[in-house]
């Protein structure tokens, strides 16, 4: 099992009307709400947890891209890992992902994965989202029915960027290249493992299984209602022949809550994660889903957007119908692990992304959950797939000898510099 | 009306075709042709009228290689002589019309009369369209119809939102027609039109609603100023879809082009 720690980075200071007020939380939000002076500080403490989360023994930390978003202020999660790599140590950046249709040119995506996995010592985990309609057509401008063939075609280019080490010539329909030769490359060969966030397209389904990439289901709705989806990518697996049905083929988000008691635990937290499922996931409708966006054929398998809130909202939803529901696993350490192993049986996943930090959850707090998981759950859930321990394709694989930050300069060139 | 179908180089077409007169083609809307549109009957009196279906239209073929506007301007040009004209009455609504300008600007011997009833394809930063692709279903007709209240109810006639079958066929008509159309439309309705207006030699007559508030009538003067000789028709009383609103004053209109 592979556990990261995640940070959506939500916007913590939503006003309490914000429902009521304005109509989404994404695309066209206010950027009134934004205060440019708190953000020091939130994404500072932000990345302190994510490297809090790093010393307790969590495989990864993980951050993620979000556009003109109040519960995503992470437009570029290359320089929040480009941060995070340089002060941790033996933990996966998992990057998941960058967007690559959004790059022009994609090599750019190539470049900066490759520096973060070399400034990390090979520690980086990629991931290559088509992006949400939100952020990819509505604030990105990428036509919907063309996104996924730029998306493919990125890819391609990217792949070839990484394993091919002569200059080459890239004649795409999106991009046209003449001398394709990025420097540096990355230390993990042939390529950092690769993690590809979907949302139930049965395209994305196949691209993973045909690329040996790990499918990750990153949503709000949880386990209960993340079972009929991933059962889909389960019998798409079997249903293509794919060599194993490894579970680390597999990833899954969950919203996690641990203090001492069940009782504690929704004193401690219900106000933040009805912050998150409240305010936080306040999107407008028309944002959802442009058409186009979703092929026919993801239509056609009854698959809604993964953004479609449940017919009658989120907003009435209580700490307890949050809990029954599966939408988020809160609790007693003993509680939270049995609802996390009928998640990682129930779902067949091998990477657990932790939702940890939730909506305008305070340091302490989220610090608090996440050292009781660490210490608590996790050991008790890191073996429940004994037969594919080995299984090393999804994750990275770091340097043994990685340098220490604030190494240089070496103490034999110290020693020159000081004889002058 | 007549539903047929023509083979072109690309894909086969779906097309209407119906009464009597000079040949006259029409380009639909991002709406598509609604089978109960009572402006091609009215149409068909005065011409001999072809009205071609996008590709992804109603039950047409999708055709993933049409991709950007010249795509879509050649391929209507292939539509227009697989059908065997030459020559015909030009006219198109809304994306429609982007299309049919288009065509007049690139193949500009080929059309002497051109009819643009509110055509998209041009953009005044002052005057912003309204994101047609970020609208939910109840908010359109305040933009689509003079007759809100009206317009309502021709938009939710038939509507089943609580049934899943329903919704899904929905969906997947809307995937297929406005995903065609957000590669012409999306997310801004220009494709480098005002550029190759100087190039149209045809009569042209561009016609407008008057309470149009997707695309306002001031494009319609924007439209006036880039095309040679060009004349506006105002019809009161008329949203975007004229078509529905005003049918008889669109087709009297249009005759000016017999």
């Amino acid at each position: 099992m592979k556990f990261t720690w995640f940070n959506l980075m939500p916007w913590p200071y939503l006003p309490d009307d914000f429902r009521e007020k304005h109509r989404s939380v994404w695309v066209d939000i206010d950027s009134r709400l934004f205060d440019a002076e708190k953000s020091h500080e939130v994404y500072n403490t932000y990345m302190d947890l994510l490297e809090y989360a790093g010393t307790l023994g969590f495989d990864g930390i993980g951050v993620n891209e979000h556009h003109q978003n109040g519960y995503g202020i992470m437009p570029s999660p290359n320089i929040i890992a480009a941060g995070l790599a340089r002060r941790t140590k033996d933990v996966g950046i998992v990057v998941l992902g960058n967007s690559i249709a959004l790059y022009n040119p994609p090599v750019r995506v190539a470049e900066e994965f490759a520096m973060l996995d070399c400034i990390s010592g090979g520690r980086l985990v990629a991931g290559f989202p088509v992006g949400t309609s939100m952020d990819t057509n509505y604030c990105y401008g990428q036509i919907p029915a063309l996104t996924r063939e730029k998306y493919l075609e990125a890819h391609d280019l990217i792949m070839k960027a990484w394993h091919n080490p002569d200059p080459f010539a890239f004649n795409g329909r999106y991009n046209k290249l003449r001398h394709v030769n990025i420097w540096p490359r990355p230390i993990q060969k042939p390529n950092p493992p690769i993690h590809i966030p979907g949302g139930g397209s049965v395209e994305t389904y196949d691209f993973c299984i045909d690329n040996t990439y790990s499918y990750s289901y990153l949503s709000f709705s949880g386990y209960i209602r993340g079972k009929a989806l991933m059962q889909g990518y389960w019998d798409r697996v079997a249903e293509r022949n794919a060599p194993d049905t490894s579970p680390h083929r597999a990833g899954f988000a969950q919203t996690i809550c641990v203090a001492d008691t069940d009782e504690e635990a929704e004193r401690l937290y219900s106000e933040h994660v009805l912050y998150f499922y409240n305010r936080c996931l306040h999107v407008y409708a028309g944002f959802a889903d442009a058409p186009g966006y979703r092929t026919i054929k993801t239509i056609q398998t009854g698959a809604l957007s993964q953004y479609a809130p449940p017919i009658d909202g989120y907003a009435h939803l209580t700490w307890k119908d949050l809990i029954e529901g599966g939408h988020v696993i809160a609790g007693s350490p003993e509680t939270v692990r049995q609802r996390m192993e009928e998640l990682i049986k129930g779902l067949r996943v091998g990477n657990i992304f932790c939702l940890m930090h939730v909506g305008n959850m305070p340091k302490e707090k989220a610090m608090y959950s996440t050292q009781l998981f660490a210490e608590k759950v996790m050991p008790k859930l890191r073996h429940l797939y004994p037969e594919y321990a080995d299984d090393g394709r999804f994750w990275c694989k770091p340097m043994k000898a990685q340098v220490t930050p604030g190494s240089l300069p070496r103490a034999e060139d110290a020693a020159r510099l000081a004889r002058g | 009306m007549e539903l047929k179908t023509i083979q072109t180089p690309r894909v086969p077409v779906r097309y209407y075709e119906g009464g009597n007169g000079k040949p006259l083609v029409f380009l639909h809307g991002a709406g598509g042709i609604i089978p109960t549109d009572p402006f091609l009957d009215k149409l068909a009196k005065r011409f001999h009228v072809y009205a071609p279906l996008l590709p992804g239209y109603g039950d047409s073929q999708e055709c993933s290689t049409l991709r950007d506007m010249l795509d879509f301007t050649l391929h209507t040009l292939d539509v227009v002589e697989s059908l065997g004209l030459k020559d015909p009455i030009l006219t198109g609504h809304s994306m429609g019309g982007m299309i049919a300008a288009e065509m007049a600007a690139v193949a500009h011997n080929d059309f002497t009369r051109l009819g643009l009833i509110c055509p998209a394809g041009l953009w005044i930063d002052k005057h912003p369209i309204a994101d047609l692709f970020a609208m939910l279903p109840y908010e359109m007709p305040a933009y689509l119809f003079h007759d809100v209240e009206m317009g309502t109810k021709l938009m939710t006639a038939g509507v089943a939102l609580d049934n899943p079958e329903w919704l899904k066929g929905f969906l997947v008509m809307n995937a297929r027609q406005m995903g065609t159309a957000g590669k012409l439309l999306f997310p801004v309705p220009d494709r480098g039109l005002s550029e190759r207006l100087y190039r149209i030699k045809a009569k042209t007559l561009l016609v407008w609603g008057a309470s149009d508030k997707l695309i306002p009538p001031v494009y319609g003067e924007a439209f006036k100023k880039a095309i040679k000789g060009a004349q506006l028709a105002i019809i009161p009383k008329a949203g975007h879809l004229i078509n529905l609103e005003q049918p008889d004053e669109l087709v009297s209109a249009l005759g000016q082009l017999n």
